[in-house]
C-alpha cells in the first residue's frame, strides 16, 4: 500500500503530526481484567487504538485430532470489529487478518510453557475496536497481559511496537496517516528481558543501517512497554490481595 | 499431521548434521541449492516461470484482466498476488481454502513486490478511475521440499520480466510491455542448533523454531521482511542475516535474474 505516498509532510519543524519527537512512543494505556467470563483479559489503548484481548484454557482441544500428546496447542485469533476502521471491514476473516493471527501467536507462543497442559489448548482472542496503524503490536501486548491474566504459566511477558519511516526519517509508532504515507512500516515483538525477537516484519523500503537504527529503536521502546505490562499487572493484583485482606478482616 | 515420532527423528538428524558443521545435500551453511529458473513456460499465461531450487518446484503465471481501480487509487493499477498449495505438492497439503500457511506466503511475495514499487502501478491505468489493468500473480507449488518463499519470489519477479500485455484481447492498443523498475529477491534463512542456514530444505524447515524471509533490492536496500515460526531470534542473529540475505538476493539475481 506504500504507492499512496505524496507530498505530504508528515514532519514539521523536527515534530510529527501530532507534536511527537522522532522516538516517543503514543500514550499507552493498560487495563488488566476487564472481562468476567474470559479466564483472563486485557484493553489496552495505544493512541487511537483500542484492542481488547482474551484468554481461554487451558482446555480441552477441539479438533482431537490436532491435539498435541505433549504440549498444549496455541490458537490465535486477531479480528477487527467492522466498524474499527474508516471504510466498514466486512465481518469475518481475511487474508490480512489470517496473516496477522499466525505472527502473533507464533510471537507469544516462545513464552508459553506448553510442556504443562499436554493434550489442551490456550485460546487467544484479539478484538480490535478502533484502529489507527500498529492494531497487530496492540493486539500482541493486550494479549500477553491477558495470558498472565489468565495465569498461563509463561517464563515472561511480550512486548510489541512497530517502526516506520516517514519523510526519510526512521520513527517509532506511527499513526495511520504516518502509515499511509509513509515509505516503510516494521513491526516487531520481543521478550523484553532477554532481548530475544519474536516477531519481526517489514513493508516498504529501508536500507540495512535504517532496518538496523529501527531495530535498536524498537527493541527500547519494547523495554518501556514491558515495564507498563508488568505495572498493568503488579496494579491488578496487589489491588485483588488487599481487597481479599479486607474481606478477611 | 503425519506421524511425530517420524518428525522427532528427522528432526534429530538434521541436528545431528548440522551440529558436526554438515548439511543433507552436503552444501554448506550459506549455499543455495541448485536453482533452476524457466521463464515463459506457459502460453497461455500473460506471463510465467517455472522455478526449482533443489526438489522444489513451484509455477508461477500472471494473468492480466481488465477491471475498475481501487477508489483510493483511481490511477493505479492492481495487483493481486494468490498462492495455492495444492495437494499433488505435499503429502501435508489438503484441498481446501486457502490456509494461514498459503495466505502468507502468498502476502510475503506479493509485499516483496509492492515494497520494492517493482511495477509502475501508473502505467497499468487504461482510464483514470474507470478502467486499469488487474494483474493476476498465481502462485502454484509443485513440489514443497521447503523453502517455497524464495522460489515463490523469484518466480513471480520473473514472470513479471517477461509479461505481455493483451491489449488485443481487449480491443485496446498501447504498449505490450510493462519495464520492471526493481528486481526484489527473497532470501530465506532459518536458525538451526545456533547455526544460520541459507535455503532450508524441508527437514530443516521442520528443525528450525525460526525463520526469517529477507527481501531486498538491487541496491541492497530492503524491500520486505518476515519472520515465522514459533521461536526467538536474537538482534546479532537477525542483523546477520539480512546481512547475508542481501547478499545472497545480490548473487541470485545476477545468476538467474539479468539473463531474462
Amino acid at each position: 500500500m506504500k504507492e499512496g505516498k505524496t507530498e505530504r509532510k508528515l514532519i514539521i519543524d523536527g515534530k510529527r503530526m501530532d507534536g511527537r519527537g522522532f522516538e516517543e512512543l503514543r500514550p499507552l494505556k493498560i487495563e488488566v481484567g476487564v472481562l468476567k467470563r474470559a479466564d483472563g483479559s486485557c484493553y489496552l489503548e495505544l493512541g487511537d487504538n483500542k484492542v481488547i484481548a482474551a484468554v481461554y484454557g487451558p482446555r480441552e482441544m477441539h479438533p482431537r485430532h490436532a491435539q498435541d500428546a505433549k504440549m498444549v496447542v496455541i490458537k490465535c485469533r486477531y479480528n477487527m470489529a467492522p466498524f474499527s476502521v474508516d471504510d466498514r471491514k466486512r465481518p469475518g476473516p481475511d487474508r490480512r487478518s489470517v496473516e496477522i493471527s499466525k505472527v502473533s501467536r507464533e510471537a507469544l507462543d516462545p513464552v508459553i510453557m506448553k510442556e504443562y497442559y499436554p493434550k489442551m489448548a490456550i485460546e487467544v482472542y484479539v478484538e480490535v475496536l478502533q484502529s489507527d496503524a500498529g492494531t497487530r503490536t496492540a493486539g500482541i501486548n493486550a494479549a500477553s497481559v491477558a495470558l498472565a491474566d489468565a495465569g498461563i504459566p509463561m517464563t515472561d511477558l511480550v512486548s510489541s511496537i512497530a517502526v516506520g519511516k516517514i519523510d526519510g526519517e526512521v520513527v517509532l509508532d506511527l499513526t495511520g496517516v504516518e502509515d499511509n504515507h509513509g515509505e516503510a512500516d516494521m513491526p516487531m515483538a520481543m521478550i523484553a528481558r532477554t532481548n530475544t525477537i519474536t516477531a519481526l516484519q517489514m513493508d516498504g523500503h529501508l536500507t540495512k543501517e535504517e532496518f538496523k537504527r529501527g531495530l535498536k529503536l524498537a527493541m527500547g521502546a519494547c523495554h518501556q512497554i514491558y515495564e507498563l505490562q508488568r505495572a498493568a499487572l503488579i496494579g491488578r493484583y496487589s489491588k485483588s490481595e488487599e481487597r481479599e485482606e479486607r474481606k478477611r478482616e | 499431521m503425519g506421524l511425530k515420532i517420524i518428525d522427532d527423528i528427522r528432526k534429530d538428524y538434521v541436528c545431528n548434521l548440522i551440529r558436526g558443521g554438515q548439511r543433507a545435500e552436503g552444501r554448506g551453511f550459506r549455499e543455495y541449492r541448485e536453482i533452476s529458473v524457466d521463464g515463459d513456460t506457459i502460453k497461455r499465461a500473460e506471463g510465467s516461470a517455472r522455478v526449482k531450487i533443489g526438489d522444489t518446484e513451484v509455477l508461477v503465471g500472471v494473468k492480466l484482466d481488465v477491471g475498475e481501480p481501487f477508489s483510493d487509487t483511481p490511477d493505479k493499477g492492481v495487483i493481486i498476488t494468490n498462492a495455492e498449495l495444492v495437494p499433488l505438492a505435499s503429502p501435508e497439503f489438503e484441498s481446501g481454502p486457502p490456509n494461514e500457511n498459503s495466505v502468507q506466503l502468498a502476502r510475503v511475495v506479493d509485499r516483496g513486490i509492492r515494497g520494492s514499487e517493482a511495477i509502475d502501478l501508473e502505467k497499468l491505468c487504461i482510464e483514470e478511475g474507470a478502467k486499469v489493468w488487474i494483474v493476476f500473480l498465481d502462485i502454484h507449488i509443485l513440489d514443497d521440499d521447503g523453502n517455497l518463499v524464495d522460489a515463490a519470489a523469484l518466480g513471480a519477479i520473473a514472470s513479471l520480466l517477461n509479461i505481455r500485455i493483451p491489449n488485443e484481447r481487449y480491443g485496446l492498443t498501447g504498449e505490450n510491455t510493462l519495464p520492471m523498475r526493481e528486481t526484489p529477491v527473497a532470501v530465506t534463512m532459518v536458525e538451526v542448533e545456533g547455526n544460520i542456514l541459507v535455503d532450508p530444505n524441508f527437514n530443516e524447515e521442520n528443525a528450525a523454531t525460526s525463520r526469517l524471509t529477507v527481501i531486498s533490492n538491487a541496491d541492497g536496500s530492503l524491500s520486505g521482511m518476515q519472520k515465522s515460526g514459533s521461536g526467538g531470534l536474537k538482534e546479532e542473529e537477525i542483523v546477520e542475516m539480512v546481512e547475508t540475505g542481501i547478499e545472497k538476493a545480490g548473487e541470485i539475481r545476477e545468476k538467474y535474474l539479468s539473463p531474462l
